[in-house]
């Protein structure tokens, strides 16, 4: 008698989300499986790659991770532009970093024009992360919101707190939102079902579950993303089936052990590819528990990861 | 998955002697199924039903152990198929591969790097444990690697088709209890033979699950119970479907054919060793008990470490940071001093951020018995007279001459309580998440 795998019987399915406009528009969640069990069904789309762009030059990035983007870094369009061109982004990720009030505080118009010329330069779809500060961003991402019209932009991360100014504009505007909730299952829900409440349609919701770095708390994201498939697929939770957006790229490039060299500490290797194993195995753990999208910062980590994605996709 | 009260109390006599010091049969049945209570405090339950007891109670993926002493690896003995349903009990034993065809300084190489990558993370070593020794024709040199990794501490496995190779090395290694590898369709008979005489483990390689689950099978009907399973696929996605219905065929399905720990080989499966990593990082997510590695650097090793760190920590349990100070960035008598609580999370984003900040401070550790900040401010725990008598007691004040100390954020509620603790201590709020530790660390002023 021939083996037969034991089967999940499933019960839902996850929405499936576009994000972007004309050729390049991506794809993202439509799962009717856990990740990657495509012998007993659905996994349509691939879990996709967004490059990671900051709107100003980051001060404290590693020498090897600026390496990459050195003539660019200064500047968010060619720094974009080349992640299309040379390492081959599907998505990009623009980070807000300079109008965080706890940083530089750059006014909202200054960020906001940033927004307006990456998305007007690239043909790629583009993810607006703002500053998670509920108020900053309350205005911040309204207003980038609007500059993307017709783009379908997917714009955040959305909290409790700022979910109707930016969820009004986002419907407005027709833009992608991104429910931001601190690992927490029911809290996850309950912003997606104030988000439907106001009128965002389920077409247009990512969920940020929060992510936690390798080694900095990994395990807290993973298991909430799981607890969140689990619901979605095989309880009926249907305000849990959205596709997931994973944050990681900052989460680990900060951490010491992604900062130490090897001349500080030989048993800890090579840094440059230490630090990009930790980002790719950060994100194949996490697409392992059913992220849909991973921002990440490395060109190596990111081939890495979508040759690994690709090997399961076969 | 284990039987009910009242499927157990069918297979007891219901005479109701009271012999196990249970009142009634029923009471012992509900004892037994919550595992309050050994069958054999019965004398009367007949052979039959204890064989079908035992056998029900058997856990459903087996637990082995590979090596002795410090470095006795434990894999298998798992009951969940999603860590947060309980946790993830016996996480993947690393090994290194080490063949018969490298020459000594290789060899010898490769031996060291088991003591050499070793980290120390709050009170955890994590480690890589295995040294598999592959034998690929050359006897004698596979015979004096044996003999070699006797004289470390380290778990072995012994790689070889071979029935003579392998009687020889287990008569070297038998004290150490390795794990044979491996029984397949030629040869199983002879090697599980040679596995109840020397008492090892026994790895089962098979053409693909089917195979492997009829090998474990016919072995099992040996009388082996230490099975550990390869289902011989070496294809990535394939790998991992194999590892997922072996898990499911064992906790779902009742599988005893597949109801062992596995091992994998991210060695063969790819020529990059950054890919390795990666299939590697798969397996220990997705329920290996083994991985064999072709090789370890501190850059591949330690990324694997932290992830398997990540996946088997106890969800059930917070992970707590020993109470004490803790310095960074080398502090001095004018240091900022800041205060936190013993949730290990806490502690590495906290210390990470204050690195970060290049700012030398003083960390205080309270121990709030592994709760945040918030839920221990919350359950009376980090609060102004507990803080201030841990500020006191602890040893801080002998280390600064300044009398100032920087509390979390979301405490700013225990800056009266802990003033009124600490007379002449002035008690700063710092920022509510860690992330804004460095600008704020920045304005320090002496």
């Amino acid at each position: 008698m021939a083996f037969e795998i034991p089967k999940i019987r499933y019960t839902g399915k996850i929405e499936e989300i576009v994000v972007g406009a004309g050729q390049k528009a991506v794809r993202v969640g439509g799962s009717g499986c856990y990740p990657f069990c495509r012998f007993e069904g659905e996994m349509p789309n691939p879990p996709k790659i967004a490059f990671e762009v900051w709107d100003h030059r980051p001060e404290d990035w590693q020498e090897w991770a600026i390496e990459p983007y050195r003539d660019v870094i200064h500047d968010p369009v060619a720094w974009a532009k080349k992640s299309i061109d040379v390492y081959g982004a599907e998505m990009i990720a623009l980070q807000l970093k300079s109008a965080d009030p706890n940083g530089m505080d750059r006014p909202v118009d200054e960020a906001v024009k940033v927004v307006q010329d990456v998305v007007n330069a690239i043909d790629v779809p583009l993810i607006v992360w703002g500053t998670a500060n509920d108020d900053k961003d309350a205005d911040l991402l309204r207003k980038a919101a609007e500059v993307c019209e017709g783009k379908n932009v997917a714009i955040g991360p959305l909290s409790e707190k700022n979910y109707k100014q930016i969820g009004a504009m986002a419907i407005g505007y027709g833009q992608v939102v991104m429910a931001s909730s601190p690992i927490d299952v029911n809290l996850a829900k309950q912003l997606n079902i104030l988000l439907g409440n106001l009128g965002v349609p389920d077409e247009k919701v990512l969920m940020d579950p929060t992510t936690g770095g390798l080694g900095y708390g990994l395990e807290y994201t993973y298991s909430v993303i799981e607890r969140d498939r689990m619901a979605a697929l095989t309880q009926e939770d249907v305000k849990l089936q959205r596709p997931i957006v994973c944050n990681l790229a900052h989460e680990v490039w900060k951490t010491k052990e992604a900062r130490l060299k090897r001349e500080d500490d030989e048993k800890m290797g090579d840094e440059v590819k230490r630090s990009v194993l930790m980002e790719s195995v950060a994100a194949m753990t996490l697409a392992f528990a059913g992220a849909d999208i991973l921002i990440m910062r490395h060109p190596e980590s990111a081939r890495l990861v979508k040759e690994m994605i690709g090997e399961l996709m076969k | 998955m284990a039987l009910t009260g009242i499927q157990i109390l069918k297979m007891l006599p219901k005479t109701n002697c009271g012999e196990c010091k249970f009142p009634t049969c029923l009471a012992f049945a509900m004892a037994l199924a919550a595992g309050k209570a050994e069958l054999d405090a019965c004398p009367h339950v007949s052979p039959e039903a204890r064989a079908e007891l035992s056998d029900a109670s058997a856990p459903p993926i087996r637990q082995l152990a590979i090596g002795t002493g410090d470095y006795e690896v434990r894999i298998g003995g798992e009951t969940v198929m999603f860590r947060h349903e309980k946790t993830f009990f016996n996480k993947p034993g690393l090994a290194i591969l080490i063949t018969d065809v490298m020459d000594d300084a290789e060899a010898e190489k490769r031996f060291a790097k088991l003591s050499l990558y070793q980290y120390e993370r709050v009170g955890l070593t994590l480690r890589p444990e295995l040294l598999a020794l592959k034998d690929t024709g050359h006897k004698d040199r596979f015979l004096d690697l044996v003999k070699k990794a006797c004289g470390t501490p380290y778990g072995i496995i012994l790689m070889s088709y071979d029935a003579a190779t392998m009687k020889a090395a287990l008569d070297i290694a038998k004290e150490r209890r390795p794990l044979m590898y491996a029984a397949t369709k030629e040869n199983y008979e002879e090697f599980g033979n040679m596995a109840k005489d020397y008492g090892a483990p026994l790895a089962v390689k098979g053409e693909d699950i089917e195979d492997a689950a009829a090998l474990s099978g016919k072995l099992a009907g040996m009388g082996l119970k230490d099975l550990v399973i390869d289902t011989g696929q070496r294809s990535i996605r394939e790998g991992l479907y194999d590892q997922i219905s072996i898990r499911r065929a064992a906790l779902l399905n009742k599988n005893k054919l597949l109801g062992f720990p596995t091992i994998t080989f991210p060695c063969e499966m790819t020529d990059d060793p950054m890919k390795e990593v990666l299939v590697a990082a798969s397996f220990v997510a997705k329920y290996a008990g083994i991985i064999v590695m072709s090789d370890f650097e501190g850059e591949t090793l330690f990324p694997l470490l932290l992830q398997r760190l990540n996946i088997y920590t106890d969800p059930q349990r917070p992970m707590t940071t020993r109470e004490g100070i803790y310095p960074v960035n080398n502090p001095d008598e004018s240091s900022p001093v800041l205060v936190t609580c013993n949730f290990s999370l806490t502690y590495f984003i906290v210390s990470g951020e204050i690195e970060n900040s290049r700012v030398p401070c003083w960390l205080c550790v309270m121990d709030t018995e592994g709760l945040s900040v918030m839920t221990a401010w919350a359950a009376g725990k980090f609060v102004g007279d507990l803080v201030g008598a841990f500020m006191k007691k602890c040893g801080i004040m002998e280390k600064v001459h300044h009398k100032r100390v920087i509390i979390p954020g979301y405490a700013a509620a225990i800056l009266g309580d802990l003033e009124e603790e600490l007379p002449g201590w002035e008690v700063l709020i710092g920022p509510r998440e860690a992330a804004h530790l460095p600008a704020y660390l920045r304005t320090w002023k002496q």
